[in-house]
């Protein structure tokens, strides 16, 4: 297979070493911590109005935070060296870090903070429930079925400790993915002080349009009405998140501009030939300066609640395939330019090759899987709560 | 009280088993010279050394073929080594009776080396080989291991 | 040329005896051969270079470097006049056939070859998350192929592209600057195929090495100095273009 060269690439640099797959890893990690941020959001600032999707933001975190790393194993040369990253960890390497900054969040967040969360309704269908998932129940109350007052309000405010702890985790969870390409000096498509800064804010708006998306989603498949006081408050969030975004990818971008070093005519370049569909067209047109303007008009003009809706749905969808493109952009951009800026090369994505289109397609459903699992195994609506067992935990409802 | 944090106790004690194992792991899986002289497995060292050699060098070739070695010093191509001609042969050398260098194409191999080439330093002797040689085998003319030709005034440009 | 076969047969023995030595990796140096009496490097001559690409293919016949990538290669620079900021550059297969006859007139023309540079403050080995690459003891920055992920995060942070994935073993790979020639007293293959003495390779803890007064007479350059990597491989002759 002969891939097309532009220019003068160093020789090695033909061939791209990281693949779609590396590009669903950031993407992935995105949603995983831009959903736990706006679960916290609810616990920490108290915002009553998107108490509905709160439980739904914790459980989708989960599902994708599981899959996260399945698109690097599946890249690694040797996979089942994978755990010398924990044993033998390089402190000077962002990547070995990464694993566990990956393992703290997942472990003494994530996991915790929806264990606390549900304890009581796990302890309550352990009593209930029977065959194999009385097994599953009984494991997960750790064999102990205290639901008392007391215990609740510790777990409640244990929790709260945990969430306040979680959001910096979540911050440092995604800024640390930022900093593995941020701090690749030999890229000058990465590097740069604000891609952590950048990769958060981008995380917490596909977080938060994902969110929204699923909660609209699952709402409607179970028949209910949407709460549109939810909705709404989420679509704010997501305006003024993604215009922090996008201020800041300004920015970077202008930097970058006027500054104009060496790089500059080779990345310009790129970015007006190679990268014109998936960065100026996807990304900036379609995935950000127009679902921002649809938020914005929703701020400004009155529209019914069922046209507010479908805004809604249509930016939330173009902001996901945004943040995906911006992703694409990153990881496919910066290995696209010879590092002696005098050439380019292409990417070929294989279909059903270890790293191509099929598996990335696979480890994009898989979480939605898993989420439906997550689901059935601990209901995250509020209403199936309250039937449960009258009132809920000690936080409000809504 | 207590009985009220029960459950987290318990979920400390999972934690605390799982640190263990952890520990416990890591002490039997880490490769024993890891740490050796910094934080790499001390023991790849000696493994890429002991990968075989398979360009002999010159002067292991020199001890047999000294006869072509004297022939080379007479003439510029003594700063050539013989296996940038003749390619790795350190397994010809260690075996010289069944394992012979291939025959070599002077047509490819001198023209690497002497095709006119304006990025090449000036000094060096370049000639266009489809004008200087005409399809003739370079080592027809001149003796591949003492390539000058001792040109006698009357018999320039004809062979031999 | 005259050389009978009587003669080489009883000449065999004794040589072979020695070579067996070469091969076991014990000439002289090997067995007193101390880490920390080396620091090594490379120094290259660029108004010697002729673009043969010997050196490639010794490099891939020394390693087995796969096809299609490489371990050392050449370019060829043709620099028009003043425009320094745009060379054309070309690397055919890496030079490991040499490179096509040209006659560009219209500006300097040169080759470059590249190799790692070995940096002391190697960006690569920085970013290894679990030390499979590393900085030997004696200044070789070096895989271990037993140990390596595959994450190929290495490659990336590689400002020179010297290293790439092996598609065989699936792990990183780069120049060893011969790692097991060196450390037996030879001379690395990419030096000892080098026709011109372009390439030579450097203790720079010896005092002796010839490395220190080229150094002291010469204008001598490295790659991408900005990069501030501390690269090793020392670059005589070198035009500002060489990126
Ligand atoms: C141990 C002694 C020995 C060493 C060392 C040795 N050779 Fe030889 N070589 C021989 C002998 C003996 C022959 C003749 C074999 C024959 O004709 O059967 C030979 C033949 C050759 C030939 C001619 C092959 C042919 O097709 O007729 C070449 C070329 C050659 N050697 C190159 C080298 C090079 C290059 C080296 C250094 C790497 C080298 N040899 C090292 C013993 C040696
Ligand atoms: C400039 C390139 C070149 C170099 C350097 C060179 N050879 Fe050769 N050698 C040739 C060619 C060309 C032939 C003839 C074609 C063939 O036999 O493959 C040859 C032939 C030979 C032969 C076979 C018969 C003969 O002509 O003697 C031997 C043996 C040999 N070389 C040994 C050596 C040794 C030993 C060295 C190093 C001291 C050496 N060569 C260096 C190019 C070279
Ligand atoms: C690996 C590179 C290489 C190869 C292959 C090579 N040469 Fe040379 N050749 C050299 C070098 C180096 C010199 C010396 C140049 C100098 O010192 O100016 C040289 C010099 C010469 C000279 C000039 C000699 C003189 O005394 O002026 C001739 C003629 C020559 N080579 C012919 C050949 C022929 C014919 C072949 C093929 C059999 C060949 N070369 C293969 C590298 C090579
Ligand atoms: C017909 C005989 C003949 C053939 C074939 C031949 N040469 Fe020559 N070559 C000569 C003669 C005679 C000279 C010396 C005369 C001169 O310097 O112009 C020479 C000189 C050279 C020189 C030195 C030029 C210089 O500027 O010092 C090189 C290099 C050379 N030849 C390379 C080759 C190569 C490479 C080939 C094979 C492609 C080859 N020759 C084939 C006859 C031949």
């Amino acid at each position: 297979m002969q891939i097309p060269v532009e220019g003068f690439m160093y020789p090695n640099e033909v061939e791209l070493q990281w693949s779609i797959l590396i590009v669903l890893y950031p993407f992935i990690t995105g949603l995983v911590a831009g959903a736990f941020i706006l679960a916290s959001l609810e616990r920490v600032f108290r915002v009553q109005a998107v108490k509905p999707t709160y439980r739904l933001a914790l459980l989708t975190a989960l599902a994708f935070l599981l899959v996260a790393p399945l698109p690097l194993q599946l890249h690694l040369g040797h996979p089942e060296r994978s755990f010398e990253m924990y044993l033998t960890p390089h402190r000077s390497s962002a990547m070995a870090m990464f694993g566990f900054v990956y393992l703290w969040y997942l472990m003494a967040v994530l996991l915790l903070e929806i264990w606390l969360d549900y304890r009581r309704d796990i302890v309550l269908k352990s009593q209930t429930s029977t065959g194999f998932p009385r097994f599953i129940y009984r494991v997960l109350t750790l064999g102990s079925d205290n639901i008392s007052e007391r215990s609740l309000q510790i777990d409640e405010r244990v929790g709260y400790f945990i969430t306040l702890i979680g959001i910096p985790s979540a911050f440092l969870l995604h800024g640390y993915v930022g900093f593995i390409f941020g701090s690749v000096k030999a890229n000058p498509w990465w590097s740069s002080p604000l891609m952590p800064i950048v990769f958060i804010f981008s995380a917490m708006v596909s977080g938060i349009a994902a969110v929204m998306l699923l909660y609209m989603l699952s709402t409607r498949l179970r028949g209910r009405e949407i709460d549109m006081r939810c909705v709404d408050t989420i679509a704010q969030y997501l305006m003024y998140t993604f215009i922090i975004d996008f201020s800041l990818e300004m920015l970077d971008l202008l930097q970058r501009i006027y500054e104009a070093d060496e790089s500059f005519r080779s990345l310009d370049f790129m970015v007006h030939t190679r990268l014109w569909t998936s960065q100026v067209i996807v990304q900036i047109l379609l995935g950000t300066v127009t679902p921002i303007t649809l938020l914005a008009l929703t701020q400004f003009l009155k529209f019914s609640a069922t046209a507010r809706k479908r805004i809604y749905a249509v930016a939330g969808v173009l902001t996901v395939i945004g943040i995906f493109a911006m992703r694409w952009n990153v990881v496919i951009g910066g290995q696209l330019f010879s590092k002696s800026f005098l050439g380019y090369t292409t990417y070929k994505m294989g279909f059903a090759t270890r790293e191509g289109l099929l598996p990335a397609i696979a480890l994009m459903i898989l979480p939605f899987i898993i989420l439906w699992v997550l689901v059935k195994l601990l209901p995250p609506w509020p209403d199936a709560a309250l039937s449960a067992s009258g009132a809920t935990a000690a936080h409000g409802t809504s | 009280m207590f009985k009220d944090i029960e459950h987290l106790i318990r979920l400390a004690v999972v934690m605390l088993i799982a640190l263990i194992v952890f520990i416990v792991v890591r002490a039997h899986v880490v490769p024993r010279s890891f740490g050796q002289y910094g934080h790499y497995r001390g023991a790849a060292l000696g493994e890429i050394a002991s990968r075989p050699v398979a360009l002999a060098g010159h002067e292991a070739c020199e001890t047999c073929h000294s006869d072509v070695a004297d022939l080379k010093k007479q003439g510029k191509h003594v700063v050539v080594a013989c296996e940038a001609c003749h390619g790795a042969a350190a397994n010809h050398a260690d075996d010289p009776g069944s394992i012979k260098p291939a025959k070599l194409d002077t047509a490819i191999l001198c023209a690497r080396c002497h095709e006119a080439n304006s990025a090449k330093p000036r000094g060096f002797p370049q000639v266009v080989t489809a004008d200087h040689a005409n399809g003739v085998a370079c080592d027809t003319c001149h003796q591949p291991h003492r390539p000058k030709i001792d040109l006698q005034p009357e018999t320039k440009g004809t062979k031999k | 040329m005259k050389i009978t076969r009587r003669h080489l047969l009883v000449l065999m023995p004794a040589a072979a005896v020695a070579w067996k030595f070469v091969l076991a990796g014990t000439p002289e140096a090997s067995p007193n051969y101390q880490l920390t009496e080396h620091w090594w490097a490379m120094l290259m001559d660029l108004t010697k270079c002729i673009g043969c690409g010997s050196c490639v293919r010794a490099c891939a016949q020394e390693n087995d470097v796969p096809d299609g990538y490489y371990r050392t290669w050449v370019e060829r620079y043709h620099v028009t006049d003043w425009k320094i900021e745009r060379p054309q550059v070309e690397s055919p297969d890496g030079a490991k056939q040499g490179f096509p006859a040209n006659e560009l007139s219209d500006g300097k023309n040169f080759f470059v070859p590249k190799l790692c540079n070995h940096c002391a403050d190697s960006p690569c080995t920085q970013v290894c998350p679990v030390g499979a690459t590393f900085i030997s003891p004696d200044g070789v920055v070096l895989v271990d192929k037993n140990y390596c992920l595959g994450c190929r995060y290495c490659v990336q942070a590689c400002p020179y592209g010297c290293r790439f994935i092996n598609p065989k073993t699936m792990t990183a790979e780069k120049c060893t600057l011969c790692y097991h020639r060196i450390t037996k007293g030879l001379t690395t293959a990419c030096c000892e195929a080098c026709p011109t003495g372009t390439r030579q390779l450097a203790d720079l803890k010896n005092p002796k090495d010839p490395i220190h007064e080229f150094l002291k007479t010469h204008s001598v350059q490295i790659l991408k100095p900005h990069m501030a990597t501390g690269a090793k491989v020392f670059y005589n002759g070198m035009d500002g273009s060489v990126r």
